[in-house]
């Protein structure tokens, strides 16, 4: 066996040591090494996907001396390896240039715990997303639910903690869920490692018997991921989250965590419940229609909202919205362009809730959008890297948005047609309310203020802030300029899922 | 006064209204601060909401809440009547090719004479080094939480009223060594019997816990330094990611491990078993103690 097949399993234990020994050190250190463990990571991680690429199938890692059906497995082909690097490379963008506003907003006494909880997020989803074991994958939910609801809780006043309750409500009553279908799926099969339930679920299929509660099992996760990730109508908790915490915990929260949740879910359809079993469930179907839903509410949402960081957050809910109506959509172009939008949404937004905060804190930590007039000529790099974003939100060409767009078009015109329609006015809809709000925030804050406000945040006061922004946009351009190969990468990812 | 949609869409876009105004008229006078940082208004909801819609709201949602509540209910107890009946050994759960072999072969396999420590610390020890790791997370956000009262309440404590209660003191007095040595012996006899590092360790934590009521603090600290539990933590979960995360390294690349099954039976046995559970035992017994202590008001 090759030796790049053990990097998932060092980034695992290296990130829960880390995790450990920062809840000891001080709050400068616990820093540097969440930034260079999320680098280390992220570098492991492309390696592994280096070889996995060149092999061209995938692999099962055994964590233990036992395979399935009796001991603990990791698996993973393209898919895993590229996106656990990508979920840490956004990681490590995001407290990268989340820096200034974590030391000025920080109590110094807890800062190391807000490293000890990026740690913590970085290994669940990494676990998350490698895991072959859907009682595993229960285990690092349970630590992403709390880190995240840290994350949030770690600055402490009114909102914060109003916000995080509601969030951790939402959260435990998804994990609740997911843990009866898990108990269910035991009780029907016997197993919990994902090949073993796969064949099992097929057999049960096949055989007509227990339907009931199969379909049970299977909704009851299906919807237990989709309520922690925010899928519409669970979206609201999103708007006091986003809108109270640090950005970059705003970007961790919307660009990653619930990301990894979607990818599980992903992993789950073709790795426990079957394709051939989850697309003929009807479970799809619920899927798709929250997911136009979402999309819709989340976009109207935006646009009522008069806080730059809420509408952030209702886009988010719409974003979500696509990734569950591509899921909802097909088996093989609708995953496709789910996927391409968790890498879409997982690159802008966290860049869009740094800028914003950028915005926010040049006009003196105002978030109402007639105190944010001409904010983009006061920090001239977050006005461009807001707008670059939003563009990208918006789908204009050579971004990723509108890569995503076309992918989920393309699967709309391959599906049925009671999907195709929906899909394509919601499509419609969404980009229009998309350019609605997103085009009335650039020209807020590219509007000449009203007190005729003069105070300047050159980039050299934002190095940090310079560099995340800025390598979120070129990654941003890459995909979105290459995408037919990438494109094609993921399909073939997609093959030996 | 009647507006046009030009003017709506001007006021819009300025950002001086929002399109819920239109809508739901602001009745009770108190608008939200323009700071959300003020902890005061941390109950007062973000949009403006009419007294209409708040008293229809604190009616229906309870309400509403109790139905969605009763139809899952319902539909939970539907499904779990179609499941395989508890207990029926023909039921896949327990006729499976997993618990086959946990059972006919987890003695020889792992060496512990305690099939269940053998499962969660051998054959699915992932989940359980995530599971540890669960406790820490959740003991980190405990920590985060209460750290942000600087101001310790000046009135008597209910552990003070304890603290002169003779009863429980000498009742306290007598017990406690024993539920610690138990607590220790569970921990120790995992692999041999009913137990483990969670149960035990769950023990000691209380023990610890009826220590530090009874006596305060400064006599719990003379069994264990208030300052090491940080430390103990540290190192058991280090020594836990260390420990498996060498023994799945060579159980995924084909190679032994110095720990041997051993005889079975005997305390120094099963392998990494026994270390492990000390490692969980400490870990559930120091985050036990340490949440009490932060309710308490002492550092840890």
């Amino acid at each position: 066996m090759s030796f790049f097949l053990n990097f998932p399993l060092f980034i695992i234990i290296l990130s829960l040591m880390t995790a450990v020994t920062s809840s000891l050190l001080k709050e400068k250190a616990a820093r540097v090494l969440t930034l260079a463990l999320a680098a280390v990571a992220a570098v492991l991680n492309l390696l592994t996907l280096a070889y996995t690429a060149a092999e061209g199938k995938s692999f099962t890692y055994l964590m233990g001396h036992y395979p399935h059906p009796w001991g603990n497995e990791l698996k993973f082909g393209i898919l895993e390896p590229l996106f656990a690097a990508a979920f840490a490379a956004v990681l490590f963008l995001s407290v990268l240039g989340g820096k200034k506003q974590l030391d000025q907003k920080l109590e110094h006494s807890k800062g190391r715990f807000y490293y000890v909880l990026c740690d913590l997020v970085l290994v669940s989803l990494t676990a998350l997303v490698y895991t072959n074991d859907i009682f595993t994958g229960y285990v690092f939910i349970e630590i992403c639910t709390l880190s995240s609801c840290g994350l949030l809780l770690i600055r402490q006043n009114g909102r914060t903690i109003l916000a995080s309750v509601r969030y951790m409500m939402f959260s435990l009553i998804g994990s609740g869920l997911f843990l009866f279908g898990v108990i269910f799926l035991y009780s029907l099969t016997g197993h919990l490692l994902l090949p073993n339930l796969k064949e099992s679920i097929a057999v049960l299929n096949a055989s007509g018997e227990r339907r009931l509660p199969l379909l049970a099992a299977v909704s009851l996760i299906t919807i237990g991921i989709s309520v922690k990730s925010g899928l519409a109508p669970f979206h609201l908790w999103m708007a006091d989250t986003y809108g109270a915490a640090l950005p970059s915990s705003s970007g961790i929260l919307s660009g990653l965590v619930s990301k990894g949740y979607a990818f599980f879910l992903i992993k789950l359809v073709f790795d426990a419940f079957g394709p051939a079993f989850f697309y003929t469930s009807g479970v799809q179907n619920i899927l798709f229609a929250f997911g136009v839903l979402g999309i819709l509410l989340g976009s109207v949402g935006a646009l009522r909202e008069n806080n730059i960081f809420r509408m952030n957050a209702y886009s988010s809910a719409a974003q979500i919205g696509y990734i569950y109506m591509g899921i909802g959509l097909s088996a093989t172009m609708g995953i496709e362009a789910a996927l391409f939008q968790i890498l879409t949404h997982a690159l802008t937004k966290p860049a869009i809730f740094l800028a914003s905060a950028g915005l926010s804190d040049s006009a003196g930590g105002a978030k109402k959008f007639h105190n944010l007039q001409g904010t983009g000529f006061m920090n001239p790099f977050a006005g461009v890297s807001f707008s670059f974003e939003a563009f990208s939100m918006i789908g204009l060409p050579f971004t990723m948005g509108f890569i995503s767009k076309y992918l989920f078009g393309m699967a709309a015109f391959d599906s049925t047609h009671n999907k195709m329609i929906p899909t394509l006015i919601a499509l419609a809809l969404s980009t229009i309310l998309n350019t609605l709000y997103f085009a009335r925030t650039i020209l807020r804050i590219y509007n000449t203020p009203e007190n005729g406000g003069t105070v300047r945040v050159p980039i050299r006061q934002q190095k940090n802030f310079f560099i995340a922004g800025s390598l979120f946009a070129l990654a941003n351009l890459f995909f979105g300029i290459f995408a037919r190969p990438f494109i094609a990468f993921l399909a073939d990812g997609l093959r030996i899922f | 006064m009647k507006k046009s949609f030009k003017d709506r869409l001007q006021a819009w876009d300025s950002g001086q209204f929002e399109l819920g105004d239109a809508l739901v008229r602001e009745t009770d006078g108190r608008r939200p601060p323009e700071k959300e940082e003020d902890v005061s208004w941390a109950h007062v909801p973000v949009g403006r909401v009419s007294q209409v819609e708040r008293r229809l709201f604190r009616v229906l949602y309870p309400v509403l809440a109790g139905l969605l509540a009763l139809v899952m209910i319902a539909f939970l107890l539907f499904v779990v009547e179609q499941l395989p009946a508890f207990g029926d050994a023909l039921s896949p759960a327990n006729s499976s090719e997993v618990i086959k072999r946990y059972i006919a072969s987890g003695l020889t396999e792992t060496g512990a004479v305690n099939i269940v420590a053998g499962i969660i610390l051998d054959y699915r020890a992932f989940d359980t080094l995530g599971e540890s790791h669960v406790l820490f997370t959740a003991a980190i956000v405990v920590f985060i939480l209460l750290l942000a009262e600087t101001e310790l309440p000046d009135k008597p404590s209910d552990r003070r009223i304890l603290m002169d209660d003779l009863i429980f003191k000498k009742t306290a007095f007598f017990l406690s060594p024993f539920i610690l040595l138990f607590g220790t012996y569970v921990i120790l006899n995992g692999h041999l019997g009913p137990g483990g590092g969670f149960s035990g360790g769950a023990l000691i934590g209380a023990g610890l816990i009826l220590v530090s009521m009874a006596f305060g603090p400064r006599v719990s600290g003379r069994i264990v330094a208030l300052k090491s539990y940080r430390r103990i933590v540290l190192v058991s979960l280090l020594f836990y990611s260390l420990a498996k995360g060498y023994s799945f390294f060579c159980g995924a690349n084909g190679l032994h491990t110095i720990f041997r099954p051993g005889t079975p039976g005997r305390i120094f046995s099963a392998g990494l078993i026994l270390p492990l559970n000390i490692a969980v035992g400490l870990v559930v017994a120091c985050t036990m103690f340490g949440f009490y202590s932060l309710f308490t008001r002492e550092s840890v």
